[in-house]
Parts: structure tokens; C-alpha cells; sequence
């Protein structure tokens, strides 16, 4: 009986996602009404929820992808991937004005350029700070700390010990989780309430999930400006960061 | 029909990552370089064109917004299968590296937001100006 149940569950992946995360909404947005009145918004639990499960699933599994490596659970990896993830993110775009993405221009490309190296000084002191000299290493974990996908190309780029590269994913990981977490809470004040701000914020930020997230728990409204902008921040970071940032830091910390 | 504003989604979807992946191999990075961007683009271009040819109705539109409203739950569903575990065992470089990262650019927002910000609009000169038509 048991099997049979666990077969049609593992068989109907896709379908199961929608009833998983169905739940996993339902239950945050009520207690978001019970518990916070409101104040914690039911979506910014539910991300949450998400991040929670993701633990519980990579304790459980002992994998890299958190609850989808539970076979039952397989299809929140279809539903949660970058396949519907892109194609949801595009279709919120519908009814986005185009004037306000254009009047945006110029300062978003400030914001993408001015957030990747921010978070990469960041990243190259904290590295630095805990005794690392060599320029690879220091680059290598400063680009993670832009994206958990401009950590592990530039690592590779540079030919960096795997033991940095895994420190690099992690500080892009931790990014990403905290740009989830934390930007429903600081919304108010960097004044995240108009496209023209969401904007920038997404080029600052540009790490895609941390963004996607962080802006859906904020108002769905300022997603697509968001999103539009981040997406060219790991594009921009894969490219800076073997070249121009590893030069630099080569620079202050000669082999 | 529902699936004609499904299908147009999907088209200007995967234009877009089409286009994004080439500009990432024309600049030589491993990564697709503005997809999701240009997708959008390309999506806000067709539907606001059709419309005004009377050729996107509510029951096309419908397709779009469905996979809109789905944008969160799809969200909720890439939360729960981060490498939340894998963020936590990188230990203290990885938390400090990340979480300063992430301050420093917060930081940052409101004073480039300052920059730009445009001026409080008048709206109807606005959509006329938008409706030039682009490349």
C-alpha cells in the first residue's frame, strides 16, 4: 500500500510540487495574518518556508539541492528551476511600462558596475582578513561573494584549489539567501517602492534568485524592473572578475 | 485562445535566452548575458503591439498572467532547493564575505537611486513618447 503511494507520488513529481508548495504558501500566509498581522508578509514566509525546507531536505538527503533531492520532492527541482523560474520572472514583465525602464538607464549601469565591485572588495578583504595572499584565491572567493555562479567561473578561469572554490560558492550562496531574507526588511529604507529604486536595487544586488525573491516578498509590482536589471549583473561579474578584478588584485598582492 | 498568450511567452523567452547566451559567447564568459532581460523586452514589445492591434485578448492575456501569478510559488519552490546546508558548513569566510557583500550594497541603493531619479512625470506625454515605435 505504502509503496504503491510512494511510487505515484515520486511518479507525479511535477504534481506534487504544486500541492507542496500550495500547503507551504497557505500555511505562511495564515500565519503571517495570525502571528505578525500582516507585518511579516505571508510571501516573505513563504520564501522563508522555502529556505527551511531547503536545510531540512539537505540534512535529509545529503545533497546540493535541498528538498528536491528527496526523490518524492524531485519536481519542486523542476518546479523551482531556472527553466519556470526564467519563464515566470518573463512573464511578469507583461504590463511593465516601457518608460520606466527606459528613464532608468544610465544609473542602472552605474548600479551594475558599482555592485560588483563592492561585493568583490568585500569579499577579496574578507579573504584576506582570514589569510589568504595569493591573488587567485583572493579573486576567486572575492567573485563569489558577487554571484554563486561568477565564483566558480572565475575559480575555473584562474585554476583555483577546489577547497577556494567551495568557499566561493558558499559566500555566493550566503548572498543569495540573505538578499531573500533580508530585503522585505530593510525595504523601506533604501526606499524599494518604485520601479525607478527597484531597478537600481536589482543592478546593486544582481544575484538572480536572491533578487527574484527578495522583491516578490516586497511587492510583486517591482519585480520585472528588479529582475531586468540583475540580469546582467552575472553576465558583467563572469566577465570582470578573471580579467579586470584579478589583474587589480594581482597588483596589491603580487605572486 | 489561452495558449496563444502561453506560446507567445514561450517565444519571447526563448529569444531572449537565445540572444543572452550569444552575448555571452560573443564576450567570451560562460553565462548568459542579460536573457531574461532581453526576454522581457521582447515580450512587453509584442503584447503592448498586439494590443494595440486589437489582436491580444483577455483570453490570450490570461496566458501570461497565469504564469505571472505563478512567479511566487515557482520562487517559494527555488527557495527549498538552495544549498542552504552548503551556505552554512562554508563557515565563517563564506558568511562574512557574503553577508558584507550584501550590506555594502544595500548601502548602496538609495544613493545611486538618488542619481536617477527621475522627475515626478506627467504621464500622458509619457505614453505618447512610448508609442515610437523601437528597433
Amino acid at each position: 500500500m505504502i509503496e504503491i503511494l510512494q511510487q505515484a507520488l515520486i511518479k507525479n513529481g511535477l504534481v506534487v510540487s504544486f500541492a507542496a508548495v500550495g500547503g507551504v504558501m497557505w500555511l505562511s500566509y495564515f500565519l503571517s495574518g495570525k502571528l505578525t498581522r500582516g507585518r511579516l508578509h505571508g510571501s516573505a514566509l513563504a520564501v522563508f518556508a522555502g529556505l527551511v525546507l531547503a536545510y531540512v531536505g539537505g540534512v535529509v538527503a545529503g545533497g546540493k539541492n535541498g528538498l528536491a533531492d528527496l526523490p518524492m520532492f524531485a519536481g519542486i527541482g523542476l518546479l523551482g528551476g531556472n527553466m519556470l523560474r526564467d519563464f515566470c520572472i518573463v512573464a511578469t514583465a507583461y504590463g511593465a511600462s516601457f518608460a520606466d525602464l527606459r528613464r532608468s538607464g544610465w544609473p542602472v549601469v552605474v548600479a551594475l558596475f558599482s555592485g560588483v565591485a563592492a561585493s568583490f572588495v568585500c569579499g577579496a578583504a574578507v579573504a584576506v582578513a582570514f589569510g589568504y595572499r595569493d591573488a587567485v584565491s583572493i579573486t576567486t572567493i572575492g567573485a563569489g561573494a558577487v554571484t554563486y555562479i561568477v565564483g566558480p567561473v572565475t575559480g575555473a578561469a584562474l585554476d583555483a584549489s577546489s577547497e577556494v572554490m567551495a568557499l566561493s560558492i558558499a559566500a555566493g550562496l550566503v548572498k543569495a539567501i540573505l538578499v531573500m531574507i533580508a530585503t522585505p526588511l530593510v525595504a523601506k529604507r533604501i526606499g524599494l517602492d518604485n520601479p525607478h529604486t527597484a531597478m537600481i536595487y536589482g543592478g546593486t544586488m544582481g544575484t538572480n534568485s536572491g533578487v527574484a525573491a527578495g522583491l516578490a516578498a516586497t511587492d510583486p509590482k517591482l519585480v520585472p524592473y528588479g529582475v531586468m536589471a540583475a540580469t546582467f549583473y552575472t553576465g558583467l561579474g563572469c566577465f570582470l572578475g578573471p580579467s579586470v578584478l584579478f589583474l587589480a588584485t594581482r597588483l596589491i598582492f603580487p605572486a | 485562445m489561452i495558449i496563444y498568450g502561453v506560446a507567445l511567452l514561450a517565444v519571447s523567452s526563448l529569444l531572449g535566452l537565445v540572444l543572452g547566451d550569444w552575448l555571452g559567447a560573443l564576450i567570451g564568459v560562460k553565462a548568459n548575458v542579460g536573457g531574461v532581460g532581453f526576454a522581457m523586452l521582447f515580450l512587453i514589445f509584442a503584447t503592448e503591439r498586439l494590443q494595440r492591434a486589437g489582436k491580444f485578448p483577455a483570453s490570450s492575456a490570461s496566458g501570461v498572467a497565469f504564469w505571472s501569478a505563478m512567479y511566487l510559488p515557482v520562487v517559494v519552490a527555488m527557495a527549498a532547493q538552495q544549498n542552504v546546508l552548503g551556505a552554512i558548513k562554508g563557515g565563517p569566510l563564506a558568511f562574512l564575505a557574503g553577508t558584507t557583500g550584501v550590506v555594502a550594497s544595500f548601502a548602496l541603493v538609495p544613493l545611486i537611486a538618488r542619481m536617477g531619479r527621475p522627475p515626478p512625470r506627467p504621464d500622458d506625454v509619457d505614453a505618447k513618447k512610448n508609442e515610437e515605435p523601437r528597433p
